[in-house]
């Protein structure tokens, strides 16, 4: 725990001397909130702000959510199923890809266009996004385990089920939770996204205003909601790991001190 | 006595792609295994000897030949035998007493009754203290052990051990031989070895069959003399000696000289 903490604080000492540094600047330039808003402007901005603020974010959560729990479930049910049938991998891998190259800046518009205003095209933007690290990631956990542990699994009869859910499925995890760190950030990032072009709630919504009102600071108060919602949702998923993945590096590290 | 493993003129020719290359690797290999019956299998690097363990355990299909178990002919079905591989095999997300578990589920034992022998068990062998530890705590002497009780507590007939000691250092794998002779000789279960060394070979087993260079034939079989129990103190033997000379003369390859 202790080496934990001394971890934790060189980025925060930066950060601290990144905002002293910021209003300093502000400070002696004179610079124009709407161009640029100092720290402290912004901290009171995000104050004055925080019922709308709470609000938005409120929507976000909740749309970041289901878009993440959709995606992240699409993207081990795909992983899974490529995995198990080796042919359905090979026809539909690289139509995943491709589904990573199509914009969404110009996927977001039509699907607001097929779908309306509701909250169905915004899950399905932050879903398209979502689950393609997390199928990336556990496909490859589910590939590479381990070749001893096949043989054995193998020469002591294992059924190709059994070889899947005590061996590869288990063996992915790590896999599986750096995947779904990649798409815990990616999923707030479409979900503000998905706000700013078909809704009237949320941060992307709440940012898009702000800067149609030129009210800077409004826009750092967002942005710095965000972060703090993407760190969260990242510490959970870390959490989980830790809690999930037995004789992972974390255990792992432990037991070799003892 | 009746034969646990019947191995009838076993031949087996890898294919390379378009016929281009036919690599022969074992060559009409009959050999049996009876009730109660530690047989070593020692040969050169590369004679087969894995070839054959996949051949045994049905991973793999026979170009000819026949195996059969307590009778029954097995060639390409799985699940007949028990296993110690050459190295632990342990899954790392899995305590000690799960992985055996795990082994015991999948030849069939339930979950309970599984749980009941590998406590039991690794009470018995002093391994009690580590039943709720994960594998890579383990020494590599203590996962073999584990290893080696997993395989000792499948329900199957024949247990088939792959070179099991060769990635331990010199002192553990002599305990380790030591340490699986009293266990098996209380518990004389049907014992197909593989592995390199001529002294472990004569210390454990009642036979021992000397294996050619591939394609793999059996050139010799070697009837142990010694008495059981048997322990370490029998490296001094002047028999031992003898035959462990007599082993190495054929073991050494032709064109060593």
């Amino acid at each position: 725990m202790g080496s934990k903490r001394t971890g934790l604080l060189p980025p925060v000492i930066v950060l601290a001397a990144v905002l002293l540094l910021w209003q300093a600047a502000v400070w002696l330039l004179n610079t124009d909130a709407y161009i640029l808003p100092s720290p402290t402007a912004i901290a009171k901005q995000a104050y004055d702000s925080a019922p709308q603020l709470a609000h938005h974010m409120r929507s976000t959560l909740v749309m970041t959510l289901i878009g993440f729990v959709v995606g992240a479930s699409l993207g081990f049910l795909i992983a899974a199923l490529l995995h198990v049938i080796p042919w359905v991998k090979s026809g539909f891998y690289p139509l995943l890809v491709l589904s990573q190259n199509v914009p969404i800046m110009a996927l977001g518009p039509l699907l607001v266009l097929w779908f309306g205003f509701g909250m169905l095209p915004r899950v399905i933007l932050i879903t398209l996004v979502t689950f393609f690290p997390v199928a990336v990631a556990m496909m490859t956990g589910l590939s590479k385990s381990d070749g001893g542990l096949y043989n054995y699994m193998r020469m002591i009869g294992a059924t190709q089920s059994q070889l899947f859910w005590r061996m590869e499925l288990p063996g992915s995890m790590p896999h599986l939770f750096s995947g779904l760190k990649i798409a815990a950030s990616y999923s707030v990032i479409s979900a503000i996204y998905a706000e700013s072009i078909g809704s009237d709630s949320g941060l992307g919504y709440f940012i898009l205003l702000a800067q149609h009102g030129f009210e800077t600071a409004k826009v750092f108060a967002a942005i710095a909601v965000i972060v703090l919602l993407s760190l969260a949702l990242f510490g959970v998923i870390a959490l989980a790991e830790r809690m999930f993945v037995r004789g992972s590096a974390s255990s792992r590290r432990e037991g070799k001190q003892s | 006595m009746s034969a646990v493993l019947e191995v009838s003129h076993l031949t087996k020719i890898f294919k390379n792609d378009r016929k281009t290359h036919e690599k022969s690797v074992l060559d009409d290999i009959s050999f049996h295994v009876d009730e109660g019956e530690f047989v070593t299998l020692i040969g050169p690097s590369g004679s087969g000897k894995t070839t054959l363990f996949h051949l045994i355990g049905g991973l793999e299909l026979p170009t000819s030949g026949d195996i059969s178990i307590h009778g029954v002919s097995t060639v390409g079905s799985r699940g007949h035998i028990a296993y110690m591989p050459q190295q632990a095999s342990l899954m790392p997300w899995l305590t000690i007493e799960a992985n055996i578990v795990l082994s015991l589920t999948i030849a069939g034992i339930g979950q309970r009754e599984a749980r009941e022998l590998a406590r039991e068990w690794l009470g018995r062998v002093g391994l009690e203290g580590v039943a709720d530890s994960y594998p890579d705590v383990l020494s590599g002497g203590m996962q073999q052990r584990v290893s080696f009780l997993r395989a000792l507590l499948s329900p199957q007939k024949l247990m088939c051990l792959d070179e099991p000691f060769s990635a331990l250092d010199a002192l553990t794998r002599q305990h380790m031989q030591a340490w699986l002779l009293s266990l098996w000789e209380s518990n004389r279960r049907s014992v197909l070895f593989v592995t390199h060394s001529i002294e472990e070979a004569l210390l454990l087993s009642d036979r021992i069959l000397v294996l050619s260079a591939a394609p793999a034939a059996i050139v010799r079989e070697v009837r142990v003399p010694f008495a059981r129990p048997r322990s370490e103190t029998l490296w001094g033997d002047p028999a031992f000696i003898g035959l462990k000379q007599e082993l190495y003369e054929m073991l050494r390859p032709a064109s060593a000289l």
